[in-house]
């Protein structure tokens, strides 16, 4: 494109001079061209410049994003005594410090200096809380992602099917109540919870997540983009309104059922606030608040525990990425 | 009023809308105008059997919703007017007042308000600028892509760890100082605090505004942005007189996305320093944790009010703002 533009500049002068060129003019011509070329080659240098210059940055980024991960699942092959020896100052201060080897100060190390399990074995093996609190995480979060999903999928049906006034502001308010921060709609969960006979439950925790409005305004987003025709088409054929969502609007939306699984399930895995408030019960309590409490006395079991607790979700991003960012994507300019 | 009346109009007059040219523009406003008029008169029978069918769609979520989410609203703003819960005299705004007043209360919406103003134009323009990186002819794009966004990935407990180990008096940052020849900073116990939140904010959420840009970015038309190269414009002016008309509504929503997700730092900043940090990042959220571990219903229902009262505000108006400005580029 570049080169084009160059030429492009130089046309004119050309057109000017017309026929043949001799003496000073055909030097002159000569001159510009070269100086053009050069012009194109120093820009072509310049980009790759650029190019070179913007991989080093998005490098640097991209170290400075992976470096907690890579530390985390590096330091999980720590024994013990090299995560104390390593971290030990930092966390000293907690009830449980004073070991052996206290660093003055913290050697991040992303190599361990001899691979061991032992963190593994402690955590998969010898004490089986911390399986208990995965599966208490598991239990917690699946059936909210399933059936949100499905509550939400009928209901972006409603909403794709009909726009009339009242529906819109329902589906603004829905907008609104998704945006909200936790801290106000925990309020109005937490009333319910206890009108309900339900805190310290796992109901709960489910039933406020069932009913969140962020996967209805993702799907609806998604299924307002199939266009009418093909649902015309399907009723001219006599398919009735549950056929038509069964077997039209479901499979096509597929992948948007993906994206907002992932996106739901990637929220609520790493959910804190609503069981520190809603379960008085630490038994109940899935891994990601345990994990922030073993962090003060254990911390190279908590790295390994971490690493474990990032399987699910590693899994999630190695298979849907494209979903996850499809899901991201489309929630771009909220109105539907 | 008529603005309204064009957004309930079907999906197939939107599409003859976004084909765009001015004689379909013309044909739109008729067909809607015709419309019009025959909904007003008579709604078909097949319509209004779609309408009532569907609706028995939408009910499940509808009433889930009601239930978890706006019933119970009801209920705190009639608790956030009265003395206590039981007794139940009407105090008017005195809650609110006696809310406003409080130290702590005032403090938390400094800090929140003082945070998300550093961090949210922050977040937007580091995301826009990764974006822009992406989108030029650099090597191993979907790698870095899938690099930006593995902070979503990430437990929050562990990153709290990490960033203890990073940003304690003993911890990695401050070796690094040392080493340069600076003081040690006492990051999460000094006014510095706010800095180490805004990087962790900025960590975490880059890689998700990023996608929104570069989605925004990949939508523009090239055929526009080779006419500006051909009239040789000059990539800055390519980028704020083209590229900026069509990211604007991304912009816009990328704003609301990083000011909400700014509100919900919270999570965070609890784990890392517990429920009473130091001074400078005691958040609205930490105010509001607290009167919730107190059951102190009229504080909590009153804040509660105030910070959604807030939120609609934002929205409003950056949904507003988004209708003035989307328009003219709307494709």
């Amino acid at each position: 494109m570049r080169k084009k533009n160059v030429e492009g500049s130089g046309n004119p002068r050309k057109k000017l001079l017309g026929q043949p060129k001799q003496g000073r003019l055909a030097k002159q011509d000569r001159l510009d061209r070269k100086y053009s070329w050069k012009r194109v080659r120093g820009r072509k240098a310049w980009s790759r410049v650029k190019i070179a210059l913007a991989t080093c940055v998005a490098a640097v980024f991209a170290f400075l994003f992976l470096m907690p991960i890579v530390l985390t699942i590096s330091n999980s092959f720590m024994s013990g005594a090299e995560i104390s020896a390593n971290y030990g100052s930092v966390f000293a201060t907690s009830d449980s410090g004073g070991r052996v080897y206290v660093a003055e100060k913290v050697n991040l190390k992303f190599i361990p200096d001899m691979v061991s399990f032992g963190q593994y074995s402690t955590v998969l093996l010898k004490s089986p809380e911390y399986l208990l609190k995965f599966w208490n995480s598991v239990i917690l979060v699946g059936p909210i992602v399933v059936f949100q999903l499905l509550v939400a999928s009928l209901a972006s049906f409603g909403f794709t099917r009909y726009r009339g006034r009242l529906r819109e502001i329902i589906f603004f308010t829905y907008i609104i109540l998704m945006l909200m921060p936790y801290q106000v709609t925990l309020v109005p969960n937490y009333l319910v919870s206890d009108w309900l006979n339900i805190l310290d439950t796992n109901w709960a925790i489910w039933l406020p997540g069932i009913f969140s409005p962020f996967a209805v305004f993702l799907l609806t987003k998604f299924m307002r983009r199939i266009p009418t025709s093909t649902i015309e088409a399907a009723q001219i054929d006599g398919a009735g309104e549950w056929q038509i969502y069964r077997r039209i609007c479901m499979p096509l939306c597929r992948g948007a059922l993906c994206s907002a699984a992932i996106l739901v399930f990637i929220d609520y895995w790493n959910m804190v606030e609503q069981p520190l408030i809603l379960m008085q019960d630490e038994e109940m309590h899935p891994l990601s608040v345990f994990l922030s409490k073993i962090n003060e006395g254990e911390i190279g079991l908590a790295f390994a525990v971490a690493t474990i607790y990032m399987v699910p979700t590693l899994l999630v991003f190695l298979y849907g990425e494209e979903y996850l960012v499809d899901g991201i994507t489309s929630q771009g300019g909220i109105k539907g | 009023m008529v603005k309204k009346r064009d957004k309930g109009s079907t999906q197939v007059e939107k599409k003859e809308k976004k084909q765009g040219s001015l004689i379909h523009r013309f044909q739109h406003k008729k067909i809607t105008n015709h419309k019009k008029i025959t909904n007003r008169k008579k709604m078909t029978k097949m319509k209004r059997k779609i309408k009532l069918v569907s609706g028995i769609y939408i009910a499940p979520s509808f009433l889930g919703v009601l239930a978890f989410f706006l019933l119970p609203f009801i209920v705190i703003i009639y608790y956030s007017f009265v003395d206590n819960p039981i007794s139940g005299n009407f105090v008017s705004f005195d809650n609110f007042v006696r809310l406003v007043n409080n130290l702590s209360f005032k403090t938390a919406v400094a800090n929140t308000l003082g945070f998300s103003v550093v961090a949210v134009p922050l977040a937007v323009v580091l995301s826009l600028l990764l974006a822009i990186m992406l989108d030029s002819r650099i090597p191993f794009k979907s790698q870095f892509r899938t690099f930006f966004l593995s902070p979503l990935m990430v437990p929050v407990a562990s990153i709290v760890l990490i960033w203890r180990v990073m940003f304690d008096y003993n911890g990695a940052v401050n070796d690094v100082l040392v080493g340069l020849g600076g003081a040690k900073i006492d990051w999460l116990k000094s006014s510095y605090s706010q800095v180490v939140i805004v990087i962790l904010f900025l960590w975490k959420n880059l890689g998700y505004n990023m996608i929104l840009f570069m989605a925004a970015l990949s939508s523009i038309p090239r055929d526009v942005i080779e006419v500006a190269k051909l009239e040789s414009a000059s990539p800055l002016q390519t980028f704020f007189y083209i590229k900026t008309r069509y990211l604007s509504s991304t912009f816009l929503f990328v704003t609301i996305m990083s000011l909400i997700s700014s509100f919900k730092v919270f999570r965070e900043v609890y784990l890392l320093t517990g429920n009473y940090p130091y001074d400078t990042i005691y958040m609205l959220q930490h105010y509001m944790n607290n009167a919730f571990k107190n059951l102190d219903y009229q504080r909590l229902s009153a804040a509660a009010i105030l910070m959604s009262l807030v939120m609609i505000l934002i929205i409003g108006t950056l949904f507003i703002v988004e209708d003035r400005f989307g328009k003219d580029v709307e494709g």
